[in-house]
């Protein structure tokens, strides 16, 4: 197995089989390597799927990729102990071409999409860790392979591996995550009748619902759960920090079942049968753990490079838009012949002009000041709870001394100040 | 069936199993007296790790390869790596 390819992807989850898929297509010489039995039997997602990236690599891809409902009604819940405020938007154009977002699951999603990649010509290897890249006279020059005589080469190597990547702390291009940028997330499958999920949500066949979780879920920590309809079931889960699980001494699963058991949650997926319990990281650090996505004879994509946007629920269509762009410097420096930072380097430029790296940039302090200030999910979203619940209460109270009570419990013991430079605060991080 | 217990959630799972551990305690005296809590013990999503009194017990054979132990084990004290390509957990849906 000495034979030299032109790109190595390392992973085939959406940000490597993107890359596969467009080298491929540009008639490079592609090898796709994936740890995993199959593509996706390593990998985890809550399911949205933001259409727009997908659909620049495979336009209507909806005709023919495994897919669940179109989310045509997003909402956000949150939870107090026992009480829920909610809000959301349902928009019918979001079920009809070209479609906002999809669920997906990604076991059966990775197999089709890395497929895609093997049509255009990529040749895919599972079952096959990569363990080490090749460095010579400083620059990547293929893998190594857990296979006898694994060795491969390649005049660049995609590291497409995920949020833990090993390979790019190897090379120096990263370091270790700290445990208050990782959230752990856990969620569970729950198989349900589809006349129970139309029923329960007020939506069709072909019509799905995401709803994103706050407050109590994560009991007062920087995190989230979620709950996003299947064709018959739902997942539902949720993660925070494993800096908040070591501190709050949390037990991930004990965070799901209380979510499960919320008087909000529990008539939704109540009578569902349990299908499979999934354990995934989530790289939240945003824009400052960004590190070097650019070496020479190397690139990083995806969730090895932290491209994650934690604030609107972004991973999937970035990898994606990640594993195209680097795609697309490989093909340019192929022509050149150049595989150098240097030459190699449009990458990095492309990805700082794209979304990505403008909506991390433009989020970079939220994820740091809610994790830094646990006032914000430990104190205020209780209180936000208790203060709508009180608007709608009528007990006799006059609207003008329900908006006097409001107030105050928001500023008692705290003087209005604190709470207003509070505000500005998280304000200023997520405008 | 609703499943409660974490035994009833990681018995839905499927997992084809190394031989050999894929995550190695590099010194149990550590666990013993540098972390009271045994944290990993705590949050670990698949419980593969249990205290003995004296050594870390690792059931490797449950674990999710998420990473969490090899980020959060406050004194860098395991050694994580990947299973052999095609063995440990293998997810069917999500
Ligand atoms: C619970 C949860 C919910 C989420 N919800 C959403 C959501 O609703 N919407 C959204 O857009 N994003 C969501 N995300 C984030 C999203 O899953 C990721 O951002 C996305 O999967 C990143 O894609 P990737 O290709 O970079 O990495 P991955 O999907 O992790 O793929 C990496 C691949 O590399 C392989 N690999 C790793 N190391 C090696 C090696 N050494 N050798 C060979 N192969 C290797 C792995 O097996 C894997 O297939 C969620 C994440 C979690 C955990
Ligand atoms: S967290 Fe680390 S030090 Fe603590 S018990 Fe686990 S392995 Fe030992
Ligand atoms: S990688 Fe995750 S599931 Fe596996 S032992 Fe570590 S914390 Fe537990």
């Amino acid at each position: 197995m000495s034979e030299k390819f032109d790109v190595i992807v390392v992973g085939a989850g959406p940000a490597g089989s993107a890359a596969a898929l467009v080298c491929a297509r540009n008639g490079l010489n592609t090898l796709l390597i994936e740890r995993g039995e199959y593509p996706g039997s390593k990998n985890v997602m809550g399911g949205v799927l933001f259409s727009k990236e997908l659909r620049e690599l495979v336009p209507e891809f909806w005709k023919e990729a495994p897919l669940e409902r179109p989310v045509v009604d997003h909402r956000y819940m949150v939870l107090g102990k026992e009480s829920a405020v909610n809000i959301g938007y349902k928009g019918m154009e979001w079920g009809e071409e070209p479609y906002n977002a999809f669920v997906v699951q990604r076991a059966k999603f990775d197999q089709w999409f890395a497929q895609k990649a093997v049509q255009a010509g990529a040749l895919l290897i599972n079952k096959t860790v990569v363990t080490e890249c090749i460095v010579d006279k400083g620059k990547v020059v293929g893998v190594r392979t857990d296979r006898p005589d694994g060795d491969l080469y390649a005049d660049v190597v995609v590291l497409a591996d995920g949020v833990n990547s090993l390979l790019a702390q190897q090379l120096g291009f990263r370091k270790e995550h700290k445990p208050g940028d990782v959230a752990l997330c856990v969620m569970e499958c729950i198989n349900l009748p589809k006349e129970k999920v139309n029923d329960r949500f007020n939506v069709k066949d072909n019509q799905g619902v995401a709803i994103e979780i706050f407050g109590e879920a994560t009991k007062g920590n920087f995190g989230a759960g979620f709950l996003y309809t299947t064709n018959d079931g739902i997942n539902i889960g949720v993660g925070t920090t494993v800096a908040a699980m070591v501190k709050d001494k949390l037990k991930p699963y004990d965070l799901l079942d209380e979510l499960k058991s919320h008087p909000a949650i529990k008539p939704l997926i109540e009578g569902g049968e349990s299908a499979e319990y999934l354990a995934h990281l989530i790289p939240e650090g945003g824009y400052r753990s960004v590190q070097k996505v650019v070496g020479n004879g190397a690139v990083v994509v995806g969730d090895a490079a932290s491209l994650v946007n934690a604030i609107n629920g972004e991973g999937s269509n970035m990898a994606m838009h990640s594993g195209q762009l680097a795609a697309k410097a490989i093909v340019q420096a192929k022509k050149r012949g150049d595989f150098s930072e240097a030459g190699l380097s449009s990458y990095r430029d492309a990805l700082h002009d794209s979304f990505i790296m403008k909506d991390l940039e433009k989020y970079k302090d939220a994820p740091h000041t809610l994790e830094s200030n646990p006032q914000y999910f430990k104190e205020y979203i209780p209180l936000v709870t208790k203060a709508v619940g009180k608007y709608f209460t009528v007990d006799g109270t006059t609207q003008r001394d329900k908006q006097k009570q409001i107030i105050k419990s928001f500023t008692e013991g705290k003087g209005t100040f604190k709470v207003l430079t509070d505000i500005y605060r998280v304000w200023k991080a997520v405008k | 069936m609703s499943v409660t217990t974490l035994e009833e959630k990681q018995y839905l799972l499927r997992f084809k199993c190394d031989k050999k551990s894929h995550l190695t305690i590099l010194n149990h005296d550590v666990c013993a007296t540098q972390c009271p809590d045994k944290l990993c013990t705590l949050f670990c999503p698949g419980e593969v790790y249990k205290w003995e009194g004296n050594r870390m017990q690792v059931g490797y054979e449950g674990c999710h390869e998420c990473g969490s132990c090899r980020i959060g084990c406050p004194t860098e004290n395991i050694k994580w790596e990947y299973p052999k390509g095609g063995h440990g957990i293998i997810f069917r849906l999500a």
